[in-house]
């Protein structure tokens, strides 16, 4: 048995009355059916489920009793008059059901009826007490409070005298309801009547009409609860979906708008990216679309999304309508990504399908399904375009909007993206679901000088500051880049026009710069010489500078010699004149 | 179980097969009553012993139910010889059941034994 999300996580509220004043429900555990019949079908008492051939009223009435042994502890009584236990097991057992264990473990009992016409005659009065006693017996056996009768009406075929079988049709439906046993009768649709054989005139508490069409050759199964009396239901048309976890109903009433908001930022993967939106990237849980034309990028910006999420540990749901899962992968190594690691690591569910594979609930339906499933961080639609394909434009307005009032609800970051054709105006989406998202990049395409090259502005992102460049979107083998383009001179270059202004700029600069080189050097050599000479005025003044000092030194030693000599001469003088004649003669002689 | 088994089949030296038959009753409704008295009756009138008769009642024993696929109360069932057939009702039309018995052919008119005038004609489907 395949493990499924609780109902319950998936809360709609219906409008109306709250469950709580409305009749005791049994719920069938089937995704979306107890959302919108208000908590399951009414307990206790008998529900018809009509449709016509394979649109899947077996399907619907089993899965109603195994999920009810299984998940409510309510064992159940089916009486199959079509298809023998055997057959029964083996159709649910492709859908993750083990009958056969529920029946060893006595929560199911199986009864197969079957009458033979060309084998019976009638002679006289009877009644069918056989088998009100075989499902006694079989009510008795496993303690069962759900019963499934499918299809009823084969017992039409078996007995030829109506009168006696439609009383004991109704003594079967006052049986069951004095018993308290939730039952599903199973009826195949009639032409003006909503069962071939007017069942519903004896049960009238529970109608549910199953319905397989096919439109644009495209197959969509609806179910409708034609009436619920005592309960508020949703009353709409929802498309079901079986696949191999049983029946989804997708319940297609709006959501309520309020869910909480996270001020938790993402990374969008581009390092140039994050810093345009506030240097931060998206908001955890907001919407995000990025539409552009044919090739402009919007595939390669998704990826790193989806790339550094994964790298972040966060799982990623990346579900493509243009492109397989491995071409994506291969392409996407050509800007660096390795998407096909994050994917063997289970962190990247990559999932691709055609959009006109099914209608557009079923895919819905389906994204839904792989949400629950694989309980992503941030889911990756690409494009949200192709689905007009599969479908209507407003429907698949509709159908967006729900998803993105699904993904918010659970504070899951989306991403879609969006082809705007050529023709059209660039800041157009097809859908017009421009305004249900909170972050708007447009990648556009640049045509100049025979050039066409990718540009990248955002257009808004509520709630946080952003950038009003257009950037040039670089993709290399390195990653990617949004550059700044070439802005002066009264005009925006982009691409090679860039890169030649840039290289040009570069030049300029350059000698710019050797001129300054230039100067600075000149400037240098002036200094040296400067500075050379003044050494050399240095040096010779340190010369001049000695000789003067010795001068100078000699000069005071001669003075005090003379004052030596002339104290001396005054001492002679007082005493012998001749030797002072002398002394002065000496001195004179000194002096030339 | 209630089992009357009624084996008189010493006598059935001369008939080929010996009929087994199974009476499915429930409870003593006057249906199964009349049932079973009518085909005492039968049996008595037309069989001459050379019959095995059991009778079921599912309220005592419901879980046989299943085996027979029996829906309708009262149903005769003639196990052998093969094939299988049934009679349901409470077998006031002896020509009807000796017919269903495959003991006489359809050649012979009912005549005026119809004892169930308001039931539709002709059980084969």
């Amino acid at each position: 048995m395949a493990k499924r999300a609780k109902p319950a996580e998936i809360e709609i509220p219906l409008d109306g009355e709250p469950h709580a004043t409305s009749l005791p429900k049994a719920a069938t555990g089937i995704t979306g059916l107890d959302e919108i019949s208000g908590g399951g079908l009414p307990r206790g008492r008998t529900t018809i489920v009509c449709g016509g051939p394979g649109c899947g009223k077996t399907m619907l009435g089993m899965e109603f009793l195994i999920r009810g042994a299984q998940q409510f502890n309510e064992p159940g009584v089916l009486v199959a008059f079509e298809e023998t236990p055997q057959e029964m097991e083996r159709n649910v057992l492709s859908l993750g059901f083990d009958v056969k264990k529920l029946v060893d473990q006595k929560k199911l009992f199986l009864d197969y009826v079957f009458v033979e016409p060309s084998e019976i005659q009638e002679t006289g009065d009877y009644d069918l007490e056989g088998l009100f006693i075989r499902l006694q017996h079989a009510v008795d056996t496993v303690g069962a409070k759900r019963v499934c009768l499918d299809t009823l009406e084969a017992l039409f075929s078996s007995f030829r005298n109506e009168g006696v079988l439609r009383a004991e049709l109704r003594r079967l439906f006052r049986w069951l309801k004095d018993r308290q046993l939730t039952t599903v009768i199973t009826a195949e649709k009639g032409e003006k009547t909503l069962t071939r054989h007017g069942l519903e005139e004896y049960v009238s508490d529970c109608v549910i009409l199953l319905d397989h069409r096919v439109r644009d050759q495209i197959s969509t199964r609806r179910l409708r609860i034609v009436k619920y009396r005592g309960t508020s239901h949703g009353a709409d048309e929802y498309p079901f979906l079986i696949d191999d976890h049983g029946i989804s109903v997708l319940p297609v009433t709006s959501l309520e708008m309020s869910h909480q908001v996270s001020t938790e930022r993402v990374p969008t993967g581009i390092a140039d990216l994050d810093e345009m939106l506030g240097g931060k990237g998206f908001y955890r849980g907001s919407s995000v679309l990025i539409s552009g034309t044919a090739g402009s990028g919007k595939t390669t910006m998704a990826a790193s999304f989806a790339a550094a999420s994964c790298s972040r540990g966060e799982r990623c749901l990346y579900v493509g309508f243009e492109e397989s899962v491995d071409q994506v992968a291969r392409n996407m190594m050509s800007v660096g990504l390795d998407l096909k690691q994050w994917r063997d690591k289970g962190l990247l569910v990559h999932e691709a399908w055609r959009p006109s594979q099914y209608g557009i609930e079923m895919h819905l339906l389906r994204i839904h399904k792989l949400v629950e499933t694989a309980q992503p961080r941030h889911v990756i639609i690409d494009p949200i375009t192709n689905l007009i394909t599969a479908s209507a434009q407003k429907e698949v307005y509709f159908m967006l909007m729900r998803l993105m009032d699904f993904l918010k609800s659970r504070q899951i970051t989306a991403l879609f993206t969006n082809l705007t054709a050529d023709n059209e105006k660039v800041e157009s989406t097809e859908i017009g679901i421009s305004s249900l998202t909170d972050t708007w990049i447009l990648c556009r395409d640049m045509e100049l000088n025979g050039e066409r090259n990718r540009g990248v502005y955002i257009l808004k992102s509520r709630g946080m500051p952003h950038s009003n460049q257009v950037r040039e979107f670089l993709m290399s083998r390195d990653g990617i880049r949004l550059v700044p383009p070439y802005i002066g001179a009264g005009q925006v270059l982009t691409g090679s026009s860039r890169v030649a202004q840039e290289a040009k700029e570069k030049a300029e600069a350059l000698v710019r710069n050797q001129e300054i080189e230039k100067k600075q050097e000149a400037l240098n050599r002036k200094r040296s010489v400067l500075e050379a000479q003044i050494k050399a005025l240095q040096m010779d003044f340190g010369a001049e500078e000695l000789e003067l000092e010795r001068i100078i030194n000699q000069q005071k030693t001669r003075e005090n010699q003379l004052r030596l000599e002339r104290d001396a001469m005054n001492r002679i003088r007082s005493g012998d004149s001749q030797l002072r004649i002398k002394l002065e003669a000496a001195a004179a002689g000194d002096e030339e | 179980m209630k089992k009357k088994t009624k084996a008189n089949g010493k006598s059935a030296g001369n008939h080929a097969p010996v009929l087994q038959l199974r009476l499915y009753v429930a409870g003593q409704t006057p249906k199964s009553l009349a049932a079973m008295s009518n085909l005492k009756r039968i049996c008595a009138d037309h069989l001459e012993g050379a019959y095995q008769l059991e009778v079921i009642d599912l309220i005592k024993s419901p879980q046989l139910a299943q085996g027979d696929q029996i829906l309708a109360i009262p149903t005769l069932v003639r196990n052998l010889p093969v094939p299988i057939r049934k009679i349901i009702g409470d077998l006031s039309n002896v020509d009807r059941v000796l017919v269903g018995l495959d003991l006489r052919g359809a050649e012979q008119p009912a005549g005026n034994k119809t004892s169930s005038p308001g039931k539709p004609i002709g059980a084969k489907l």
